[in-house]
């Protein structure tokens, strides 16, 4: 929705794709806040920059950082006047709390519904600017015509019709890929569509292997509980009581990087010093008034979710499957190596995050490089012709491609394959990977490919066959996965939240590069790039 | 835990069949929520059951059905809490909306309404360099308006939107709510003015359906008073609604009860004759269940006491 503000205030005519209603989006799950640095507050971008790149374990690339953490100040500012009711200070202006990863407060909240508060109000502006919204279209492929993307084919969701829609440029701001791994944080509707799109159409997708796993969500389930409550001064207890953390990270404690309190939970865990595969979220300490007015929405979770309230007793949280890292390869315009394809937001990777994302820049991610791609893809639009497509052979080939479908009666629904899925994915591409196990994914997932050749669909109708579209997602999946087990293979070392068993150690001799993986005629094929690197030169982490 | 989940279906394909209950038997978890139980009948049983979900978590609002004849989400409704001692439940699409199919309906009207409140801040003259300045407690209290997912489960329970699609809605005016309440929009006047004419804060019943539906604790009708307050405030008191509430102030004031038969007049005017009219049949109707007030209206003992009442109610609403 940023992209697409952009570009309308840019002059271009814009239409948004999506195949949920746009505040249905997962952006809505961002709970604990955006970061950004403000002058006014004594703060600089140049710290919130090395925040991020000493969080990225030195992967993500400098130049594009220094531009996210330079304009994050102006953003939340538009967002502010756009009319977002952020926490204020004594003084009415916008008050912050800490975050993991970062030496100083700089995250700016919505109680503990950020992403739904910023989603909304995005969703207002739309309204306002009377942008045109394709609500539940299923975009089935991208169209290329002598190296350019020029537009889409779709499904309107509610009638089961296939359309064609021309774009001199299109924007793929189409999230994650959670869905992959199960369990997951992540909503239902991330299924990793765009990246695998953009895979298909030739573009690059990097350093897919930077999964991350965030240190507290709910067995089971998978929810996701805010590092908003660690910010707020919540401890993480193993089964002796301890604060564990201080034997990981003494200066930071649950602050910490991602990638480093999921690595310790899981290695209290595996010494057996866990309960029942959890170690515990203590907040009681935080007192019921802040819990209720900072943290209500996990105050709801727990109870709901849990049956724990929080105010009382602790609760059991595991690391679980959370964000991607790694995407679509772009630069920091947002466009890909295809022509006319930009990309941004979680499914894109410029590189800002590199090898483990800091809590509460992923909302900053997705408003600071979907401005500008949708400024970048306006500009574009307004110097090139639409190309003459063949409108009704791009539609054929889809109907054609459904009725196959349909036909099939034999096979597999989508629903064991991507359970199936899921559960290899996070048995084997967990917190912790190996070579061994990461080939015997790259097997199963021939298997699981094979399988989907004679996937069928159970509901043969046309209107909201939501069958149909889990089955085209899986397909999505697949092609996901693919390229991550590709990469994390690839990857011989441990960086970010890429920890190997086999390769436990940091590699920046051999290592301080991008994985990239391109699909071509003859199969993926591996390339890498060096990481930009500006003023901060590589150091160990510590936290 | 062993539940029947009884569905709601319908297929707008198979033409002439109406919607019919289909019953799922199923074995769940514990803790399971009825969304659990659709996702499994929907991955495991039934691929052609059509439903919206996708947080899981009560957040992106997808999930709203009536469940047991209420509106809810699915997903953060316990089956444990709903279903009978015989382990049934029924689920059915949410109300008001039109159906697409099974449990999914079309929410256009309900984001047109939303449209129609101008649902985006308005302030007033250049942006300041920083943020605008507003205190933390206005903030923290349009926070827990923000909180609306747009889920429409106020909007399926409304009983006003029942008889009368006009009426612009609990969630649209909640939202109209969030802008007239916030400190950094300009346009609170015409806003409430807007609001005050037919279809918006005065055609509320004040059932408090959607207060009980409301799955994030949003109050729609609370906004709503809350509106009519500011409006009243700001001069908008020539509404029937508004004199309604004179009316019926100045009645309990008076003599510690209402005066049933002056307050139509109060509220339309003596001589508003085709309003009085309308209310004929409503009186005729009262006369013949032997409901009609005395014609001879008396005050309660006490009256004093009452008006006590009023006074210091008034006060504190002043602050004093």
């Amino acid at each position: 929705m940023r992209a697409a503000i952009a570009a309308h205030q840019s002059g271009a005519t814009v239409a948004i794709i999506s195949k949920v209603h746009p505040v249905r989006s997962h952006s809505n799950a961002a709970q604990g806040g955006i970061n950004a640095a403000l002058t006014d507050r004594g703060d600089t971008w140049e710290d919130h920059a090395f925040d991020t790149i000493k969080g990225s374990d030195y992967l993500g690339d400098q130049d594009a950082i220094e531009y996210m953490c330079s304009e994050a100040g102006s953003e939340l500012i538009s967002l502010e006047h756009m009319g977002v009711i952020f926490n204020r200070d004594d003084e009415g202006r916008l008050g912050t709390r800490a975050f993991g990863g970062q030496q100083r407060a700089r995250t700016f909240f919505v109680a503990d519904f950020t992403g739904q508060a910023i989603l909304h109000v995005l969703y207002e502006q739309l309204m306002k600017s009377d942008i045109r919204v394709y609500e539940e279209w299923f975009v089935l492929s991208l169209i290329i015509e002598d190296g350019a993307c020029c537009g889409v084919t779709a499904l309107e969701i509610s009638t089961g019709r296939v359309y064609v829609i021309r774009a001199k440029t299109v924007i793929l701001c189409t999230g994650g890929l959670g869905r992959l791994f199960e369990p997951s944080t992540n909503a239902l509707i991330v299924t990793g569509d765009g990246i695998a799109l953009a895979y298909q159409s030739g573009a690059p997708l990097m350093d897919m292997e930077m999964v991350q796993y965030h240190p507290t969500t709910l067995k089971g389930s998978g929810v996701l509980i805010t590092e908003g409550a660690r910010g707020e001064g919540a401890h993480l207890l193993n089964s002796d009581g301890e604060r564990f953390m201080e034997r990981y990270a003494p200066n930071m404690m649950e602050l910490a990087s991602r990638d480093v309190v999921s690595r310790s939970e899981q290695t209290e865990i595996a010494a057996g010093r866990g309960i029942d595969g959890c170690v515990l979220l203590d907040c009681r300490h935080l007192g019921e008034p802040l819990i209720r007015e900072r943290l209500s929405q996990i105050y709801e979770i727990g109870l709901d979710f849990a049956g724990v309230d929080i105010t009382r007793e602790p609760i059991p949280i595991r690391p679980g499957m959370h964000y991607l890292m790694g995407g679509i390869k772009t630069d920091m315009d947002g466009s890909t190596n295809v022509p006319g394809l930009y990309a941004a937001g979680e499914c894109a990777n410029v590189s800002v995050h590199g090898g483990n994302r800091l809590g509460a820049n992923s909302l900053l991610d997705t408003v600071v490089f979907g401005h500008r791609s949708g400024n970048h893809a306006a500009e574009v639009a307004r110097n090139i012709p639409y190309k003459d497509i063949n409108v009704a052979a791009y539609a054929a080939q889809e109907e054609n491609r459904f009725k196959d479908l349909f036909s099939r009666d034999d096979g597999e629904r989508w629903s064991q394959i991507r359970l199936d899925l899921g559960t290899e994915m996070d048995r084997r591409f967990g917190v912790y990977r190996d070579e061994a196990g990461m080939k015997a994914l790259l097997k199963d997932l021939e298997g699981f490919k094979e399988r989907y050749e004679r996937v069928s669909v159970q509901d043969k109708g046309r209107v909201f066959n939501t069958d149909l579209v889990f089955t085209l997602e899986l397909g999505f999946m697949l092609d996901c996965a693919e390229a991550i087990v590709l990469s994390g293979l690839d990857r011989k070392e441990s960086r970010g939240a890429h920890s190997r068993t086999d390769y436990p150690r940091r590699d920046d001799e051999n290592w301080l590069k991008h994985v990239l993986v391109t699909r071509a005629e003859d199969g993926p094929r591996l390339s890498h790039l060096p990481v930009t690197i500006t003023k901060w030169q590589p150091e160990e982490r510590k936290y | 835990m062993q539940v029947v989940v009884s569905v709601r279906r319908y297929n707008p394909e198979d033409r002439g069949t109406p919607s019919y209950w289909q019953e799922y038997g199923l074995e769940v978890e514990e803790n399971a929520s009825v969304l659990d139980s659709l996702i499994k009948i929907r991955e495991e049983v039934d691929g052609s059951l059509a439903l919206r979900c996708s947080c899981r978590s009560a957040i992106c609002g997808s999930c709203a059905m009536r469940i047991n004849g209420h509106a809810k989400l699915a997903c953060n409704t316990k089956l444990s809490d709903v279903a009978g001692e015989d382990g049934k439940v029924t689920v059915e699409p949410a109300g008001v909306m039109p159906v697409v199919k099974d449990l999914v309906v079309d929410q256009t009207m309900f984001w047109d309404k939303v449209r129609q409140v101008s649902p985006w801040l308005q302030p007033e003259g250049p942006e300041p360099e920083a943020e605008y300045l507003a205190p933390n407690s206005d903030m923290t209290h349009l926070a827990g308006v923000m909180a609306c997912i747009m889920c429409g489960a106020c909007v399926s329970d409304c009983t006003v939107l029942e008889m009368d699609e006009n009426f612009i809605g609990p969630a649209a005016l909640a939202k109209a709510y969030r802008f007239a309440a916030d400190p950094r929009d300009a346009e609170d006047r015409s806003r409430l003015a807007t609001l005050s004419e037919y279809s918006g804060i005065w055609d509320c019943t004040r059932c408090f359906e959607c207060v009980e539906v409301c799955p994030k604790g949003v109050a729609p009708m609370d906004r709503i008073m809350s509106l009519r307050d500011r409006a009243m405030e700001r001069g908008y008191d020539k509404t029937y609604g508004a004199r309604h509430t004179d009316a019926f102030e100045e009645s309990v004031t008076h003599s510690g009860r209402l005066d049933e038969l002056r307050l139509p007049i109060k509220t339309f005017g003596f001589f508003n004759l085709p309003a009085l009219m309308n209310m004929a049949p409503v009186g005729l109707r009262a006369l013949l269940r032997g409901k009609m007030p005395p014609i001879f209206h008396r005050s309660v003992p006490g009256v004093k006491k009452v008006r006590q009442l009023v006074k210091s109610v008034k006060a504190q609403q002043r602050g004093e």
